[in-house]
C-alpha cells in the first residue's frame, strides 16, 4: 500500500511539472507580453525598459525555472492588472468557487445515486427510463444555456431566487444546479451498472436467502460495494468541474477564481491566468490523486496495477 | 443468398443475412433513428445554407431591429424575427449551423488523428511506449479546459482556423484513452498472431488487422467528441472569446441576446434549442451506434 501510495506520488508530482511547462510556454505564444504590457501608445524605449524591468529578455528556460521556484514558494509574481501580488488575488477568490465546487459535486452525488440505485433496482421501468432520458438530455444541455434559463424561470418570471453576486446562500442555488447536472449522468450510469452487478451476485442471494429485509439487502449489502467505485468518479469530477466553473461563474457574476480567470484573460494579465491554469491543474491532480489512494484503500485489487 | 430471399421456406431455414440483421438493428433502434434523422436534416441545412436563408445573414436593418419572431406574433418577413442589429434570425439560424458542424466535424478528426495514433501504439506495443502515452494522457486531462483554450483564443485570435486547431489539440484524451484499451483486446486474437506469422509488417497489422476491428469504437468517439466540440466552441464563443462578430455561431447569438433576455428571451431560447437538439441527436446517433455495433453490449 505505501508502495503504491509513493508510486502515484511520483506520477502525480511529474504530472504536475509538466502541466506547470506547457502553461508556462503556451502564454509564451503571446508574441511580445512587454509590448501588451506597455501598450499601444509606448516608445521602443519604453517597451524595451519594461523587457528588462520584468526580465523577458531572458532565455526561456530561465524564465520557467525562476517562475517555477517562486511558485513552488507560494509567490506568482504581480498581476499586471491589479499590481497585487497573483497568490494573495487567487486566494481570495478561491472560497467562491470551492464552496460552489463542493455544493455541486453534493448535488450531483444526491440526485444521481438515488436516480441510479432506483433505476437498477427496477430496470426498463418507467424510472429507469426517466434516469437514461435526463443523463442523455444532460449531456447534451449546453451549461451556459441552462444558467440562463434557470435565471429567466426563477428570477425573472417568479423572482424565487437572486440572478446574480454571492450575499447569501440563495444565490447559490442556481450556480450549484448547473454545475452539479454537468457531472450527473456519469455518477448515475456508473451506479446504475454497478448495483446491477452486485445485485446479481451470490452474497446477495445469499443475504436474501437468509431472510434479510429487503432494505438492507440493498443498502448494507449492495449499495456499500457498488458505491466504490462511484466515490473515485466523484472525486475526478470535482476536479474536472472546479476547471469549468468559469462557465457557471460568469453567467451568474459569481466573483470566484473561474470570474477572475475569465477576466484576467480580457485584461492580458498573464501572471494570474498561468498561475490560475496551475492552480486548475493541481486541484484535478491532488483529486485523482485522493481517488486513486482511497480506491487502493477500498479494494486491494487496484493496488496491482 | 438471392434465393433464400424470394423463397420463404428457405429463407426461414437459412436465416436473415449478417446485413439483413444490421439493417434491422439500426431500424428497430429508436435513438439511433431519432438521432441519425436531426444530425441529417441539420447537416442538409449547412450545406444548403444559402438556398434555404431567407435573407443575407450578416445585412443589417436599423429599421427592423428586434422584431418578434412570428409565433410571437411577428411576420412571415422574418419568421424567427430579427436581433439587435435587425439582422434575419432565422437566417443566422441556419449559417450557425455551419459553424458549429464545422467546428465539430474538424476538430474530431483533428484530435481523432492524434488520439487514435496514440492510442493504437500504446494499446499494441504496450511497454515503454505505453507508459508514455498513459502519462501524455493523464497530462491532458490535468489540463483544464476551457481556461487553456480561453487563454490560447485570447492570445492568437477568435479565428475558425484557431479555434479548429485549440478544440483538436485539446480533445485528443478520449480516442488516446477508448483505442488504447480497444487495441490491447484485439492484439491478443488469433487473426493478429496469424498475421504475424505470415510476416506482415507492423504497420499493415496496425492498419489492416487491429484497425479494421477497433474502427466501431473509434466511430463512436468521433461522435461524441464532435458533440463535445460543439459544446465547447459554443461555451467559448459565448464568453467571447470563440468565434468573433460578426460570424454567426448559436453561442454567439446566446451571448449576444443575454443583455435582452429580460424583455425578449426568445433571442435567448431559440439558438440554445437549435444546440441542445444538435448535440442530444448526435449523442443519441452516437449510443446507438455503439449499441448497433456491439450488440452484446446493450443493457
Amino acid at each position: 500500500m505505501f508502495q503504491f501510495i509513493l508510486k502515484r506520488l511520483g506520477l502525480a508530482i511529474l504530472v504536475a511539472f509538466t502541466v506547470s511547462f506547457i502553461s508556462f510556454s503556451l502564454l509564451f505564444l503571446a508574441g511580445d507580453p512587454a509590448a501588451a504590457l506597455a501598450g499601444e501608445t509606448a516608445s521602443g524605449e519604453d517597451i524595451e525598459a519594461l523587457r528588462h524591468l520584468y526580465g523577458f529578455d531572458r532565455p526561456m528556460m530561465v524564465q520557467y525555472g525562476d517562475w517555477l521556484f517562486s511558485a513552488l514558494r507560494g509567490d506568482f509574481g504581480e498581476s499586471y492588472y491589479f499590481k497585487l501580488p497573483v497568490a494573495g488575488l487567487i486566494f481570495d477568490r478561491l472560497s467562491i468557487t470551492m464552496t460552489l465546487g463542493v455544493c455541486g459535486i453534493a448535488f450531483a452525488l444526491l440526485t444521481a445515486v438515488p436516480l441510479g440505485v432506483a433505476a437498477a433496482i427496477r430496470p426498463n421501468s418507467l424510472i429507469d427510463r426517466i434516469a437514461l432520458f435526463l443523463s442523455v438530455a444532460g449531456q447534451a444541455l449546453p451549461s451556459f444555456w441552462f444558467g440562463l434559463i434557470l435565471v429567466v424561470v426563477f428570477s425573472i418570471k417568479l423572482g424565487w431566487l437572486p440572478p446574480s453576486g454571492t450575499a447569501t446562500w440563495r444565490h447559490f442555488i442556481m450556480p450549484t444546479i448547473v454545475l452539479g447536472y454537468y457531472a450527473m449522468p456519469a455518477i448515475m450510469r456508473l451506479t446504475r451498472a454497478g448495483m446491477l452487478e452486485v445485485l446479481s451476485s451470490d452474497y446477495i442471494r445469499t443475504a436474501r436467502a437468509k431472510g434479510a429485509p429487503e432494505m438492507r439487502v440493498m443498502f448494507k449489502h449492495a449499495l456499500r460495494n457498488a458505491i466504490i467505485p462511484v466515490v473515485s468518479l466523484a472525486a475526478v469530477q470535482m476536479g474536472f468541474m472546479l476547471g469549468g466553473s468559469i462557465v457557471v461563474e460568469s453567467i451568474f457574476a459569481l466573483h470566484g477564481a473561474g470570474y477572475l480567470a475569465w477576466e484576467s484573460i480580457g485584461r492580458n494579465d498573464l501572471p494570474t491566468v498561468q498561475a490560475l491554469i496551475l492552480i486548475f491543474a493541481m486541484f484535478y491532480i491532488v483529486f485523482t490523486f485522493l481517488a486513486d489512494v482511497l480506491n487502493a484503500w477500498l479494494d486491494p485489487r487496484m493496488r496491482s496495477s | 443468398m438471392s434465393d433464400a430471399m424470394t423463397d420463404p421456406l428457405l429463407a426461414e431455414i437459412v436465416g436473415p443475412t449478417p446485413g439483413q440483421l444490421l439493417r434491422r438493428r439500426i431500424f428497430g433502434h429508436q435513438g439511433l433513428l431519432i438521432g441519425g434523422t436531426v444530425v441529417a436534416l441539420l447537416v442538409l441545412v449547412a450545406i444548403f445554407a444559402p438556398l434555404l436563408a431567407p435573407h443575407d445573414p450578416y445585412a443589417q436593418s436599423l429599421m427592423a431591429r428586434m422584431k418578434p419572431p412570428v409565433f410571437l406574433g411577428g411576420t412571415w418577413e422574418h419568421p424567427l424575427g430579427t436581433d439587435h442589429l435587425g439582422r434575419d434570425y432565422l437566417s443566422r439560424l441556419i449559417y450557425g449551423a455551419r459553424v458549429s458542424l464545422m467546428i465539430g466535424l474538424v476538430a474530431a478528426v483533428i484530435s481523432g488523428l492524434i488520439g487514435s495514433v496514440m492510442g493504437i501504439c500504446a494499446g499494441y506495443f504496450g511497454g515503454k511506449v505505453d507508459a508514455v502515452v498513459t502519462f501524455l494522457i493523464n497530462v491532458r486531462l490535468a489540463m483544464p479546459v476551457v481556461l487553456v483554450a480561453l487563454a490560447v483564443v485570447a492570445i492568437l485570435g477568435g479565428s475558425l482556423t484557431v479555434m479548429v486547431s485549440v478544440l483538436g489539440l485539446l480533445l485528443w484524451d478520449r480516442f488516446a484513452v477508448v483505442l488504447r484499451a480497444s487495441t490491447r483486446q484485439v492484439r491478443e486474437r488469433e487473426y493478429v498472431a496469424a498475421a504475424k506469422s505470415i510476416g506482415a509488417s507492423t504497420p499493415r497489422i496496425l492498419l489492416a488487422e487491429i484497425l479494421p476491428n477497433i474502427v466501431n469504437n473509434l466511430i463512436v468517439v468521433v461522435t461524441l467528441e464532435m458533440a463535445h466540440a460543439i459544446l465547447l466552441e459554443a461555451a467559448l464563443s459565448f464568453l467571447g472569446l470563440g468565434v468573433q462578430p460578426p460570424t454567426p455561431s448559436w453561442g454567439l447569438m446566446v451571448s449576444e441576446g443575454k443583455n435582452m433576455m429580460l424583455f425578449e428571451p426568445w433571442l435567448v431560447m431559440i439558438p440554445g434549442t437549435v444546440l441542445f437538439v444538435l448535440v442530444l441527436g448526435i449523442n443519441l446517433m452516437g449510443d446507438g451506434l455503439r449499441d448497433v455495433a456491439a450488440p452484446e453490449n446493450r443493457s
